[in-house]
């Protein structure tokens, strides 16, 4: 599945991944493959990737909202560190 | 006819001014290009944002998604929020936003303004210095935002701004910048920030898929609200910012195209001159010889 991470300045982080958990504001969970479409705004935290050859990627955010939707995730952050 | 001298040492200091017009003109263009590629880089976030927040608040009632940026009283008290330049030499960037925001005072809140009650945000050394001039009540002033403009410091500024307007320092926030149209022209453009005019929005009405939120509409909405308020001050900001490159950019160029065609008429007139003297002393050297015989 395709994941963008983006903040009003640039686009942080883009490509095909096998996971995803983020900070969401009910507390942190993660999405994988086929996951229901689902909106959420997140906390300030960290979202850890897990890339097709399993190598682990993560991003300090402050809060922000995810969307995923037929397995295409876009991950608007208002800051990452 | 001015003698040759003085004309020569005007040609000089034009084309010294040329030179410098040229080069503040390449500047402009450069400091242009980079800021609309914040613009266009700005946009994937701007446009998911809107997309999400129309999506929500269609599914929700209006009275649902009261909040406390939608605040709906009589103005008693006014922020206008002007965005003009930190330089000058941008033709009348300036001056235009300046005459706006006196034009809405005058027209929307004399009343408010009689009482003082009309305050102005200057994001730009330019606005600040003539507003103050005018003895207008300014607030606040941020200059060194506008030499690196960044979502950060904007939507610091802009939480300012909607901290003020909660805690009812202020009953409505007007914006007055420049639009980019492009390098040539600049629209004048003033739109109320807050209170949120919560308008129903038509259009692309699908949700297609049927989404789980968390933790719920309401709250998504009440979170993505500011959200979009900073985006829609930072997108003013910078629009500006670029406008005013644009605005420079032109303004030099006219300044260039002028020193050249000056210098074409000294040119000429100094040759003129030049010709003129030559003849005269032909004829002196003539009518010499012709009284020795």
């Amino acid at each position: 599945m395709k994941i963008e991470i983006i903040t009003p300045d640039r686009k942080v982080y883009e490509g095909e991944i096998k996971s995803v958990r983020v900070p969401g504001k009910k507390g942190s969970f993660q999405v994988l493959k086929d996951h229901a479409p689902i909106i959420s705004t997140l906390e300030s935290g960290t979202v850890y990737i897990v890339e097709q050859d399993n190598k682990e990627v993560q991003f300090d955010i402050d809060g922000g909202v995810i969307e995923v939707r037929s397995n295409k995730i876009i991950l608007l952050a208002e800051a990452v560190k | 006819m001015a003698n040759l001298k003085a004309i020569r040492i005007r040609i000089t200091s034009v084309k010294s001014t040329r030179q410098i017009t040229s080069a503040m003109k390449m500047v402009a263009a450069a400091k242009l290009r980079k800021a609309q590629d914040k613009i266009v880089r700005l946009r994937p976030y701007a446009n998911k944002l809107h997309e999400i927040l129309v999506n929500l608040s269609q599914s929700l009632a209006d009275a649902e998604i009261e909040n406390v940026y939608s605040r709906a009283s009589i103005p008693e008290k006014i922020l206008i929020v002007v965005v003009t330049s930190n330089r000058g030499l941008c033709g009348a960037f300036n001056s235009n936003v300046v005459k706006e925001a006196r034009r809405l005072v005058a027209d929307n809140y004399y009343e408010q303004y009689k009482k003082g009650n009309v305050e102005f945000l200057a994001i730009g050394k330019k606005g600040y210095d003539t507003l103050r001039k005018m003895k207008f009540k300014i607030a606040a002033e941020s200059n060194e935002l506008l030499n690196d403009v960044t979502f950060e410091k904007v939507s610091a500024l802009a939480e300012k701004v909607m901290y003020g307007f909660v805690r009812g320092d202020y009953d409505r926030v007007e914006l007055i910048y420049n639009h980019f149209k492009n390098a040539a022209v600049q629209q004048l453009t003033t739109e109320v920030f807050l209170p949120v005019e919560s308008k129903p929005e038509k259009g692309k009405a699908s949700m297609p898929a049927d989404y789980i939120y968390e933790p719920d509409k309401e709250a998504i909405v009440r979170e993505l609200i500011p959200k979009s308020l900073k985006i829609q001050f930072y997108k003013a900001v910078l629009d500006s910012y670029v406008a005013e490159n644009g605005a420079r950019m032109t303004a030099m160029h006219k300044a260039t195209d002028n020193a050249t065609q000056m210098i074409r008429e000294l040119t000429l007139q100094y040759n003129k001159a030049r010709q003129a003297a030559i003849t005269g002393q032909i004829l002196e050297v003539v009518s010499g010889a012709e009284a020795l015989k």
